[in-house]
């Protein structure tokens, strides 16, 4: 079959071959340190916690909830006693309020977890019920809480459920051995979303540069008649949700509109395992998988983590750093955070730590742009990145919106094509924000 | 480990290998073989112009960004091609002064002025041309016999042309002109043929040989440096037209600049569109452009002017030819 894309892109060098052949490894939290539980892993309104400070909680138990419509509950990651309650920094680089939690290293469970698991006669309303108390939310980086995502609404007809497998992002790799270590468990969560949808159809979507994972989800879902596996060309953002929406049904979501309004759900592979384990095991989000990758570390690899653990720690578990890194980045190398301090704990949305060399991590000088027309050549969006840069450089908020800045994905393509090294997609970023604020106080 | 050691920047981490200077070294690599042809074609004289041409490029630069407290960018090696296109867009017996002057109009008038790499709107190289052969036709318009590639040819096809007056040798187009002028069509042998494609022609320095000009531009679409729409839009269009205008194409494609101009000055990203419609209608505009000077203007040759037109359209055809948005805009 012919492998599906989307139009223009870039081919990023994916420097998987570090990790992709290690399986993962499970690493527990030490036994007396501390957990940090930000408030806020997700889009969407913080939680409040629910337990104070000397109390002792279960492995499991829900630590944080919000009343708002869009946000999803938090539960602890180990047992313990709650330390303190305080303000802690983020991955995103943001300050957050965060519940702080000594590990007593019994991981005594809540008593209720694991008792509900008739999953097989759960309505639709009790699966996504399931979901939002377990505090699922997009695991591949965004954190929009998965139950909303589900539960479009009864005007929104669903006819495509489209697990993102791409994992275009160079680097990454937990989605392709998730794909080959969890093969039944992908499936059988796929099937659980389809009980919500049992009209629409399921696609399990994966570029070709992991021809073992198709292979093998291809032979899991042979028989399940409304489950295909389809193959995307290795391209980047091809794991975007509107480039993926693109490639596997070529409807184009509008400007300003959503998945759900083409008919579409996309959830990240690892969301899907979260949701199979919240429905047929009832065990909330307590650990996710990610990759540990980059020049710097000595032993790169897929790590199955604790919420909570510290980036400092987990890099420790694993040996350290080969040589001192120069850039840690949370996520991957085209959309992810660089961090200033490995104190930070990991969340919902941690999708990988690279640490990057001296040499990897080089930042070339910007210089003029010099019109090769390159960044309008691969704006998955259609754009015009350097028609925006000017717009940016020139300060006219207007022009930028009226070329269409606000539709910019923040792939990064621009930038990444860029011969002179113009920081395009920071630009226009930050542009989007400012536009935003003053649409917004108009 | 002290964490404030840590670089901290906006995404993505990674960029791609391509810089500007690398897009020049392969703008120089592709241009190389059409000016060792010329060189061979036209002796060390030829040698010599594309030298003088480089040279006061580089010097110009440097020093106008130095006199106006720039950061010098030579090392971009955008000066460098401009010299390699201008003096390629030079008869070999230009006088030594005539390099020197073309590169200061090139660089100094049509590039810093307006800002430097990436901000001119017209060719440098070609406005340097256009204003030479407005300021000096006798000394732009003094082609010689090329011979060294006249003895090769003749050594292998056996086609040569007897050596005739060295200081004043007409073009290809010279010689299609005068002959439509005189009310009749020329008809070329496969002898004019064969030399117009190995470049046993009169002309500037570059412009003759089109087999190592084709082999250039497809080393540049293969690096990915220029996309196939400018270069083919426009050798199609002046293929079709000069047929439509009772011209004999297949010979009209290869004689001239067109080959120069449409691989190589008709693609200069400061001056032309960076849209995919765009650079199709720059192709297909300055094919139209460059036939009907051929056929009725008063110059035989109409490449440099077709180009300098259209670069004056580029900023209105780029406002045009905007991609269409994914999800329509709002």
């Amino acid at each position: 079959m012919k492998a599906l894309t989307f139009k223009r892109g870039v081919h990023p060098p994916d420097s998987k071959e570090l990790t992709n052949k290690k399986p993962i490894e499970i690493l527990m939290p030490k036994e007396g340190a501390d957990i940090v539980v930000p408030m806020s892993q997700h889009i969407g309104a913080p939680c409040e916690p629910i337990v104070s400070k000397g109390d002792r909680v279960l492995l499991g138990q829900k630590i944080a909830e919000s009343q708002a419509f869009v946000s999803a509950p938090i539960h602890s990651s180990v047992s313990g006693v709650v330390k303190e309650i305080k303000q802690v920094l983020t991955p995103g680089g943001a300050m957050s309020n965060a519940i702080i939690i000594t590990n007593d290293g019994k991981y005594e469970e809540d008593p209720s977890l694991g008792k509900d698991t008739d999953y097989k006669n759960f309505s639709k309303e009790k699966i996504i019920e399931k979901v939002h108390n377990a505090g699922i939310v997009g695991l591949g980086g965004a954190g929009f809480p998965t139950h909303i995502k589900l539960n479009p609404g009864p005007d929104k007809k669903i006819d495509s459920i489209i697990v993102n497998a791409a994992e275009c992002e160079p680097y990454l790799t937990t989605d392709h051995r998730v794909l080959l270590e969890k093969t039944d468990r992908v499936v059988k969560g796929l099937e659980i979303v389809l009980k919500i949808h049992p009209n629409a159809h399921g696609y399990i979507a994966i570029e070709n540069n992991k021809p073992d994972a198709i292979e093998a989800l291809t032979r899991a879902a042979n028989g399940i008649s409304n489950i295909s596996v389809v193959t995307l060309q290795k391209k980047y953002p091809q794991g975007s949700e509107k480039q993926l929406i693109y490639a596997v049904t070529k409807r184009e979501v509008p400007s300003g509109k959503l998945p759900a309004d083409v008919g579409c759900i996309v959830d990240n592979v690892d969301t899907i395992l979260a949701i199979e384990r919240a429905v047929v095991k009832d065990r909330p989000l307590m650990r996710r998988i990610i990759t540990l990758t980059g020049g710097a570390v000595k032993n790169p690899g897929n790590y199955q983590v604790r919420l909570g653990m510290s980036f400092r720690e987990l890099i420790e578990m694993t040996g350290g750093f080969k040589e001192e890194p120069a850039k840690v980045i949370s996520g991957g190398p085209m959309m992810g955070v660089a961090l200033y301090s490995l104190d930070v704990p990991l969340i919902k949305t941690s999708s990988a730590i690279l640490c990057l060399t001296k040499e990897e991590a080089e930042l070339p000088e910007e210089s003029n742009c010099i019109r090769c027309g390159k960044c309008v050549g691969v704006c998955p969006m259609g754009l015009m990145p350097l028609e925006l840069n000017g717009d940016v450089l020139a300060n006219d908020y207007e022009a930028f919106d009226k070329n269409h800045g606000l539709d910019c994905i923040e792939c990064g393509s621009c930038s990444y094509v860029c011969p002179a090294k113009r920081h395009l997609a920071q630009s226009i970023r930050v542009t989007k924000r400012a536009v935003m604020a003053m649409k917004k106080k108009k | 480990m002290d964490n404030s050691k840590f670089i901290v920047s906006s995404t993505p981490h990674i960029r791609s290998k391509d810089s500007t200077s690398t897009i020049m070294r392969d703008v120089i690599i592709a241009l190389t073989p059409a000016a060792l042809m010329g060189i061979w074609a036209f002796g060390l004289k030829a040698l010599l112009i594309i030298a003088i041409s480089i040279a006061s490029c580089i010097c110009f630069e440097a020093l106008f960004q130095k006199i106006t407290k720039q950061k010098i960018t030579v090392c971009d090696l955008s000066a460098v091609v401009t010299g390699l296109l201008l003096a390629m867009n030079l008869p070999a017996s230009s006088p030594w002064w005539l390099p020197i002057v073309g590169g200061f109009f090139a660089i100094v008038v049509a590039k810093q002025l307006f800002g430097g790499i990436g901000q001119n709107f017209i060719n440098p190289a070609l406005a340097a041309r256009a204003f030479l052969l407005a300021s000096y036709p006798t000394d732009m318009t003094a082609f010689t016999q090329p011979e060294g590639m006249n003895s090769f040819m003749s050594s292998i096809f056996g086609v040569s042309t007897p050596i005739v007056d060295t200081t004043s040798y007409a073009t290809p187009l010279a010689v299609v002109k005068s002959a439509s002028a005189a009310g009749n069509s020329f008809s070329p042998q496969s002898g004019d043929f064969l030399n117009a494609i190995f470049g046993n022609v009169g002309g500037c320095i570059g412009e003759t040989c089109a087999i190592a000009l084709i082999i250039g531009g497809i080393y540049l679409l293969v690096r990915k440096v220029i996309s196939w729409r400018i270069p083919v839009t426009y050798i199609a269009t002046v293929f079709i037209l000069t047929w439509a205008f009772g011209r004999v194409p297949y010979y009209e494609i290869f004689i001239g600049g067109l080959m120069l101009g449409a691989f190589f000055m008709a693609t200069d990203y400061s001056s032309s569109p960076v849209t995919p419609v765009g650079q199709i209608i720059m192709g297909i505009g300055c094919g139209i452009l460059t036939s009907l000077i051929r056929v009725y203007g008063g110059y035989p040759e109409g490449v440099s002017y077709s180009i300098l037109i259209m670069n004056l359209a580029v900023p209105l055809i780029d406002r045009y030819t905007k991609p269409r948005i994914f999800g329509g805009g709002k």
